[in-house]
């Protein structure tokens, strides 16, 4: 059966304070010299995987169009590689664009729960803030646990390897890798939220549960 | 004439110009407060003070109410101090007897409180009454027009200003650095849109110039300095020999047949290092002059001083001489045509595209070479490895509208990116596929030989290139280049394998063009090109009087443009010298003898080397022809000696007091 | 006797710890003291930058203070990710008001305080220039000689700064393996993404991307890769059998840090060299490395 889907965009569509904003953040403020060549697709060596090609994202997120790119595989591929932002011919920072819309899409929650990478985004930060220091491994379990879990077990030949080699100790999974003195950082992020005034960076994170903060004992 | 007892009677005009000045300015506040300051006669304000009937208001005032001094408060004095003046002479005052001050450029448009744009109008009138007040009668000087034309660079765009002005009977130097005329022209093949074969077009003109008795052509010359001043140029040239008699070779090409190389060794430039050539070499068959030439970096003869000298002993005509030097020669001409050309950009500049890297990546020049039936392979279109392409990739925009390299378009890539798919495809019959950002196809046939060029089957994709490599992921892939790419249109990423990529490479200004640009006294714009008075109503002319631009030393741009401005240039310079002279501005600086010590401060300050010594008197005098009044003997001179016509001390701080008087 | 400032980074006091034993122990045998920042922080990596800019400068910037109040010299950051970031640090300090001023306020409550006169460097480029190839051929004891090495530096340290190499065809490896004897297969994919923290999150697309990048140096007759990156190292060792299912095709290569190489070459032992740590085809590793060098 054809599916038949029509597709027309308005002008009352488009969020020009999100556009705004996002032209606002670090290395995406000359987004408007975009002439669409193309070349950030081209270069891009995972552009192929994409809903929206970077080029793509960049009219978009230039217009207003914000469910669009916000809900794109895009800004999650993105590896950073910065093979996009060396061959611009405008010299636009698309990467920090796709850092930017991360951002935007991890505060309004708009992706599928479980989805691998913005878990991972957020047990990293909180595993930095408790230790100052990433235990690669227990990140790792941590985020198969919490998105993939039938995945564990297909790793197991790699954790013996890893034993194996030395390159893992289970002892690390109880005393990870930690700062002397971890208070330390602890209470510079919990400064720096005062500052940036971060109940919106608690929320951002937040699993979507509000009784449940992810940052325990975190500054307001 | 204002005779010291004369009352002066002042008549001061404040232009609305539009909105432009009205808007901020409060012209009638400022035209009230006018008509308050001492030798005021009568003060009004106009909305368009440059028209006829602006103008008409001064003169019509001057006669009715005897003034002999104007002020017009309006817009730059670059824009319009000819019209006012010349609107006071119709009415039988003298014109440096009227005064333009700023008050758009330097008021309206810079500022946005309206109160103190205004107040500040109102001082800089008040400056301006005062000064003048004190201005004297000044006349123009006129000197005469050399009606002989010195035209710089014998591209296609030289060629025709040449010819345009020696039809018309003036005598024309045309001076060329390479060895033959033709420029870049005649390296083409053929000619979008219409596919004309370049040479076939450009030689019949190259031919016209050799013969015309007006034109003196100098090949393996160049402009070393130039002096003089709009009328009167003195152009010193060095010609570098030839090591060939020019009047006695006749283009036998004997001498070649016979050189000690029994194969040519040395890169060929004209064929761009696609061929070798031998040191003793013609550029091409149809150079003109048809002399042959011999590089002394290559010539063992004049390397080391040992050679059989097998050429000479070809010669019939005995017309090798390796004594010759360079020799230099005065040139006096009264304007001057720059048609210097364009450089193509260096693809080594932009890595990613593998030029120099994979030996079948190509510029386009070398295409046109390739392509072309007298080229090094005769048209036949085989790679730098012996084989022959099924697939041929062209990277339009190559070094142009690109932040890192060069930030314009370089105008005519698209079109020549086109006519050589066409001719690739004709002559290869590989697939060929043209990658742009955008199609610029705006002249006349040109939308049309797009169309021709889609309806040929030649794959238009819409992408610009990141990158060609040589990585292969499917097995058809395998030994080629691999171009990547989002089609933009169709709207995905595709990668398609080619065994030949060609770079449009963009146009740069020539390496050298600082140095020129001084050498001749213009400017050059922030790209690099030569820099026109205008970008819309002077695009011939260059900011110093009596030297004009043609062809691609300006801009990018094609063949037709070219010749249309050379034509144009041609037209300046005749204006110019049918005119039969030209008028010197008054404001030049003048020693007063009895003031002046001797002390030579200012003989070296002058930019003009406008200044020498009386060694009789022992004092400095001005050369009023050369003089710019620039003013610096005038401020340098510790005796105050010096006086420049129109800005004298006392004008000067006149005005200064005036507007500080204000308020 | 040169001295720098070291910051490890978690990766290589984690997974990647045989690029840190084998850095130290090449210091060592060419006389470079390294004095590892006291109590270091993560300094964020790309996972900080998709939270806020600030946390992410904020991390990075603390690590630079550390290294700024207690000497300097130069500090050296061998994992790319983490000599990407504290690069970018620096920029961002210098560029964008907003963001330094609340960072330093944040640093100073803690007692911190960053002047911006750190500068950071990568291993490869302080043995190119400040050691010296010649210097490191007069001690090289055992050439690697007919090995083949397709040098592999990845998106980091190439990109976007170009701070010591050529972003499109990079050398200082290059040299560097050269300088050891082996032989540099050339590949036009030399900074190509391996995939990142992506063979993690969505292993289809890592994979593919690191079969890419295997297919073609092997194709090009490499028998071993040097990388310069833990995570390159990581991506592309451990991954090689799901790779091959998924390809169908044999994509076994040693992958090791250049500075394994290097410290082949200059005759140190393999434990010193965490040799011992490669988890794929470690016997693969040709006989030219392995004769001179018993365990």
């Amino acid at each position: 059966m054809l599916r038949i889907e029509r597709e027309i965009r308005y002008e009352a569509e488009r969020d020009r304070s999100f556009a705004d904003e996002i032209k606002k953040m670090p290395g995406c403020e000359l987004m408007d010299r975009c002439i669409q060549c193309g070349t950030c697709s081209g270069a891009c060596p995972v552009s192929i995987f994409m809903d929206y090609t970077p080029r793509k994202v960049i009219e978009l997120t230039r217009s207003g169009f914000k469910q669009d790119v916000l809900k794109s595989t895009t800004i999650w591929l993105c590896a950073s590689c910065y093979a996009c932002t060396v061959e611009c011919p405008k010299q636009i920072g698309i990467t920090d664009v796709m850092y930017a819309l991360k951002q935007k899409a991890i505060e309004e929650k708009v992706y599928p729960p479980r989805f691998p990478i913005p878990v991972l985004a957020r047990e990293f930060f909180k595993m930095v803030r408790a230790k100052g220091r990433i235990a690669e491994t227990k990140l790792a379990i941590l985020l198969f646990l919490k998105t993939q879990f039938l995945k564990i077990f297909g790793m197991q030949r790699l954790g013996i390897d890893l034993l194996r080699t030395g390159r893992f100790s289970p002892f690390s999974l109880i005393f990870p890798e930690s700062m002397k003195d971890p208070a330390k950082l602890t209470r510079l992020i919990d400064r720096l939220d005062a500052k940036l005034n971060s109940r919106e960076l608690e929320a951002r994170l937040e699993s979507g549960n509000p009784s449940r903060p992810c940052c325990p004992g975190g500054a307001k | 004439m204002t005779g010291p007892h004369e009352e002066v009677r002042i008549g001061v005009y404040i232009c609305h110009c539009g909105s432009n000045i009205a808007a901020t300015i409060d012209v009638g506040a400022v035209s009230k407060y006018a008509a308050t300051l001492p030798s005021v006669a009568l003060a009004r304000d106009y909305k368009y003070m440059c028209s006829d009937p602006g103008q008409e208001l001064i003169q019509k005032d001057i006669q009715e109410y005897k003034l002999n001094r104007v002020v017009v408060a309006a817009c730059s004095p670059l824009l319009h101090e000819p019209t006012f003046r010349n609107a006071t002479a119709r009415a039988g005052l003298n014109p440096f007897f009227c005064h333009m001050i700023n008050i758009r450029e330097h008021g309206s448009w810079v500022h946005e409180d309206q109160v103190q744009a205004t107040a500040k109008a109102k001082a800089m009138v008040r400056g301006a009454v005062g000064r003048v007040a004190l201005h004297k009668a000044l006349e123009k000087r006129k000197a005469p027009v050399n009606p002989q034309v010195l035209v710089v660079g014998g591209g296609i765009a030289g060629i025709q200003a040449a010819l345009t002005l020696a039809n018309a009977g003036k005598k024309v130097h045309l001076v060329e650095r390479q060895p033959t005329i033709g420029g870049h022209m005649a390296q083409f093949d053929k000619t979008f849109p219409t596919l004309d074969c370049a040479a076939c077009i450009l030689t019949p003109k190259m031919s016209q110039v050799n013969q015309h008795p007006n034109i003196k052509l100098m090949t393996m010359t160049e402009v070393v300095k130039v002096d003089g001043y709009v009328g009167n140029f003195q152009v010193t040239v060095r010609k570098k020999p030839r090591y060939i008699k020019e009047d006695l070779c006749v283009g036998c090409l004997d001498c070649i047949e016979a050189c000690v190389f029994k194969e040519g060794k040395f890169e060929d430039d004209f064929n761009l290092g696609l061929n070798k050539r031998k040191p003793v070499y013609i550029p091409f068959p149809q150079a003109t002059p048809k002399l042959v030439v011999i590089d002394p970096e290559s010539c063992l003869q004049l390397m080391k001083g040992k050679c059989k000298q097998s050429c000479v002993a070809a010669c019939e005509r005995a017309a090798i001489d390796f004594s010759q030097k360079p020799m230099e020669e005065v040139l006096t001409v009264g304007s001057i045509i720059v048609a210097t050309g364009f450089k193509a950009f260096d693809p080594a500049r932009t890595p990613y595209y593998g030029y120099g890297v994979y030996p079948n990546v190509y510029t386009a020049l070398e295409i046109e070479r390739l392509v072309n039936a007298s080229g090094p392979t005769g048209g036949d279109i085989v790679l730098r490895d012996g084989r022959r392409p099924s697939a041929i990739g062209i990277i339009h925009c190559v070094g142009s509208r690109d932040h890192r390299t060069n930030r314009w378009c370089s105008r005519v890539c698209c079109m020549y990116s086109m006519k050589l798919a066409h001719l690739l495809k004709e002559h290869s019959g590989a697939e060929i596929y043209n990658f742009y950002i955008d199609i610029r196809a705006p002249g006349k046939g040109y939308e049309e030989f797009y169309e021709r060029l889609l309806e040929e089957g030649v794959h238009f994709i819409r992408g610009r290139v990141a990158g060609v490599n040589d990585w292969a992921v499917t097995k058809e892939e395998e030994g080629r280049l691999v171009i990547r790419v989002e089609d933009s249109l169709a709207g995905f990423v595709r990668r398609i394998p080619v065994d030949m990529v060609v770079l449009s490479t963009g146009l740069e200004p020539h390496a050298d063009a600082q140095e020129v640009r001084r050498m001749f006294n213009i400017s050059c714009s922030g790209e690099g090109f030569f820099l026109e008075r205008h970008p819309k109503l002077a695009p011939v002319n260059t900011n110093t009087d009596g030297i004009f631009l043609a062809g691609c030393c300006q801009g990018p741009k094609d063949i037709p443009d070219s010749v249309a401005q050379a034509g144009a240039a041609a037209a300046e310079a005749l204006a110019l010298i049918d005119h039969g002279y030209v008028e010197m501005e008054p404001m030049t600086s003048y020693v007063v003898s009895d003031d002046c010590s001797g002390c030579k401060t200012c003989l070296n300050m002058c930019p003009y080397n406008a200044i020498s010594r009386d060694e009789e008197k022992g004092v400095a005098v001005i050369n009023e022809a050369l003089c710019k009044g620039c003013g610096v003997c005038v401020s340098a001179c510790p005796s105050g000696s010096i006086v420049q016509n129109l800005f004298e001390d006392k004008e000067i701080f006149r005005e200064i007091e005036e507007v500080l008087a204000y308020g | 006797m040169k001295k720098y400032s070291y910051f490890p980074g978690c990766s290589l006091k984690g997974l990647g710890r045989a690029y840190e034993e084998s850095f130290l122990a090449v210091c060592k045998a060419l006389n470079i003291e390294l004095k590892e920042l006291e109590d270091w922080n993560c300094c964020g990596a790309t996972a900080y930058m998709a939270i806020d800019e600030h946390h992410a400068v904020a991390l990075a910037t603390r690590d630079l203070a550390l290294a700024e109040m207690n000497s300097t010299e130069d500090l050296l950051a061998p994992c790319a990710g983490c000599y990407l970031v504290l690069n970018k640090a620096n920029k961002y300090l210098a560029k964008y008001p907003r963001i330094g001023g609340t960072v330093r306020q944040a640093l100073a409550e803690e007692g911190l305080k960053y002047e911006g006169r750190i500068k950071v460097r990568h291993p490869l480029e302080v043995l190119l220039n400040d050691v010296g190839l010649e210097a490191i051929q007069q001690k090289i004891k055992s050439s690697l000689r007919g090995l083949k090495v397709a040098p592999y530096y990845g998106c980091q340290i190439v990109r976007p700064y170009a701070v010591f190499d050529d972003q499109y065809n990079p050398t200082s490896m290059d040299k560097l393996i050269e300088a050891t004897g082996a032989k540099v297969v050339e590949f036009a994919l030399k900074t190509k993404c391996c995939g990142g923290s992506l063979t993690g999150t969505l292993a289809k697309v890592g994979q593919e991307m690191c079969f890419n990048l295997l297919h073609e140096m092997k194709r090009r007759g490499a028998q071993v890769v040097a990388t310069a990156c833990p995570l390159c190292q990581f991506n592309l060792e451990v991954y090689q059998r799901e790779i091959a299912a998924r390809h169908k095709e044999d994509v076994r290569l040693p992958i090791l840090y250049f500075t394994q190489l290097i410290g082949l070459a200059l005759g140190l032992p393999k434990k010193a060299l965490g040799l011992q740590r490669q988890i794929v085809a470690a016997d693969r590793i040709p006989a030219e490395c392995r004769a001179e060098n018993p365990i």
